[in-house]
């Protein structure tokens, strides 16, 4: 059974069409990436899994649960067996990091302090900043910022791992490192990934299936070598980095040669 | 002349909007406050709150403290200007009394914590949304206003009334000291006659506008803390808004009360 279901998902803000009828199962246990160009609809889409926006039209199954039309107890009740790392991290930057991870299990558990701290070494020893728990948000670098971040996403042991744009401003060794790493949390906790990006050499090293989304719409779901192989000129536009829509070169000649004509006629 | 009709709607409109979702976050506030009561409560929220306190409350008490004895002096100065060519002297006692306990004591508390707590409150929140924190908090199951605002809004009823009180005292004190140095009337005499011009209605007065004022300032500072879109520019202008229209609100609230118990009183 699909851990996710998305099904004629339609979004549009002030009438402009961000999402039109998107359709997508993630199956329990693999790691789906969700590739896209910027204003894709990619982040609006993770949004709606989330459950932080409703849509126009359309449903959204999570673990059986449809995030569109539940109640907010409903709703909780499902998110607390996701976990989810944001783009830009968001710790809370008021807690140390060892507290941005115990959050959770202080107010969602009724675990005993001490049960609670070893939890948290844990999981800060799984992404590997076992020794900074006691700094703040603003003392950690990029990396190990999105690396606390998933640390926190993991607290609860969640079925489902959303990570949005886990390496985006980061260097390629780092965030090579963060690939690696949700690579070993599928192989030892057999966590479900959901991971939103852009970044082509990490998608296709980590996904086991990928989402090609474009203005809006699904263009194609399938395997590595399904989306490599791939006829549409969009997808193979992505993957080739070309540019949809290169500069028009006739039309900026023209448009200064009418600049100069101008400037003459005034003179 | 159609633009006209336009620009009054759309300005009326979005004023009845703006009050509309100061109602709203009112009520869904005062439905998430039992959770930051203490003993029947969520502790972290209790403990949040008394943090709160002492952030509103306690770091405010010395520029508060200064800010009630200049008015008290310039009260009684100013009234005794007046009051001195009738031979009315004493008066003066009545005037920085009643006038402190009614009137200025919680318009000058509600003012200084305007500034200082209100629009902290709107930066606090503002950052909050621009760094993606608010969303973490309700993927992580928690709801923003129970997590954030009924902290703030227990900390602020407990509070201003507090700080009210020694607003009142400083002003009074104020008051006492101009006696003293004008008239040579002793502390102790000056504090007995104090005792007999205030009635309880004036402070219970006092006490249900500050109150009100503090309501005001919570809900307006969070309000535009949660209604920041975009960047850190946002979040600046929200703080600025929020302080403007607090204490807006705070003296057309005080007009509209003093003129209810006037009524009453006449009666």
């Amino acid at each position: 059974m699909s851990i996710i279901s998305v099904r004629d998902l339609v979004v549009e803000y002030d009438g402009r069409r961000v999402l039109d009828g998107v359709n997508l199962d993630i199956e329990q246990g693999e790691i789906m990436v969700l590739l896209g160009g910027s204003g894709s609809g990619k982040s609006t889409l993770l949004r709606q899994i989330l459950g932080l926006e409703r849509p126009k039209s359309g449903s959204i199954f999570v673990k059986g649960t449809d995030m569109t039309r539940c109640s907010q107890a409903e709703l909780n009740r499902t998110r607390r067996s996701l976990g989810v790392a944001f783009q830009s991290g968001a710790l809370f930057n008021s807690l140390t990091i060892k507290e941005n991870v115990a959050l959770n299990l202080r107010e969602h558990t009724a675990l005993a302090p001490s049960i609670i701290d070893l939890m948290v070494w844990m999981k800060l020893a799984v992404v590997g900043l076992a020794d900074f728990g006691d700094l703040h948000p603003r003392e950690l670098s990029g990396g190990m910022k999105k690396r606390a971040a998933v640390a926190r996403a993991l607290a609860l042991d969640p079925e489902l791992l959303v990570l949005d744009e886990p390496s985006a401003g980061l260097d390629p060794i780092v965030a090579g490192e963060l690939d690696e790493l949700i690579l070993f949390l599928k192989g030892a906790l057999q966590i479900t990934g959901l991971v939103v990006t852009h970044e082509l050499p990490s998608a296709f090293r980590i996904a086991d299936r990928i989402a090609m989304l474009f203005k809006g719409r699904l263009l194609e779901v399938g395997t590595k070598e399904e989306i490599q192989a791939s006829q549409h000129p969009a997808v193979k536009n992505f993957l080739n980095r070309t540019a949809d829509n290169p500069v028009h070169a006739p039309a900026v000649a023209a448009y200064l040669e009418r600049y100069v004509q101008n400037q003459g006629a005034k003179s | 002349m159609a633009s006209v009709f336009e620009i009054t709607g759309k300005k009326t409109l979005s004023y009845a909007e703006y009050l509309g979702s100061l109602n709203i976050q009112l009520w869904a506030t005062l439905r998430a406050m039992p959770a930051a009561l203490p003993l029947v409560g969520n502790r972290h929220r209790w403990r949040a709150a008394i943090y709160q306190m002492l952030d509103i409350g306690v770091t405010a008490l010395p520029m508060v403290a200064l800010l009630a004895m200049c008015s008290g002096f310039i009260l009684a100065m100013q009234g005794a200007a007046e009051l001195r060519r009738f031979g009315a002297l004493h008066y003066v006692i009545d005037l920085v009394a009643v006038g402190f306990s009614r009137e200025l004591g919680p318009l000058i508390t509600a003012i200084a914590v305007s500034g200082r707590s209100g629009s902290a409150f709107a930066a606090e929140i503002g950052t909050m949304r621009v760094t993606e924190e608010i969303d973490a908090l309700k993927v992580m199951a928690f709801e923003p206003v129970e997590f954030l605002l009924a902290p703030k809004y227990l900390a602020a009823l407990i509070s201003v009334p507090c700080l009210t009180v020694i607003s009142n005292v400083f002003g009074i004190l104020a008051g006492g000291v101009f006696m003293f140095f004008s008239t040579h009337l002793s502390l102790p005499l000056y504090f007995h006659y104090v005792l007999t011009s205030i009635e309880l209605r004036d402070i219970v007065m006092g006490m249900i506008k500050s109150l009100a004022f503090a309501t005001i300032i919570v809900q307006v500072g969070c309000l535009e803390g949660f209604r920041v879109r975009g960047g850190s520019d946002a979040v600046g202008r929200s703080a600025t808004t929020a302080v403007v229209r607090s204490t807006f609100l705070v003296i057309v609230a005080d007009a509209i009360f003093t003129a209810i118990f006037y009524s009453i009183g006449k009666m």
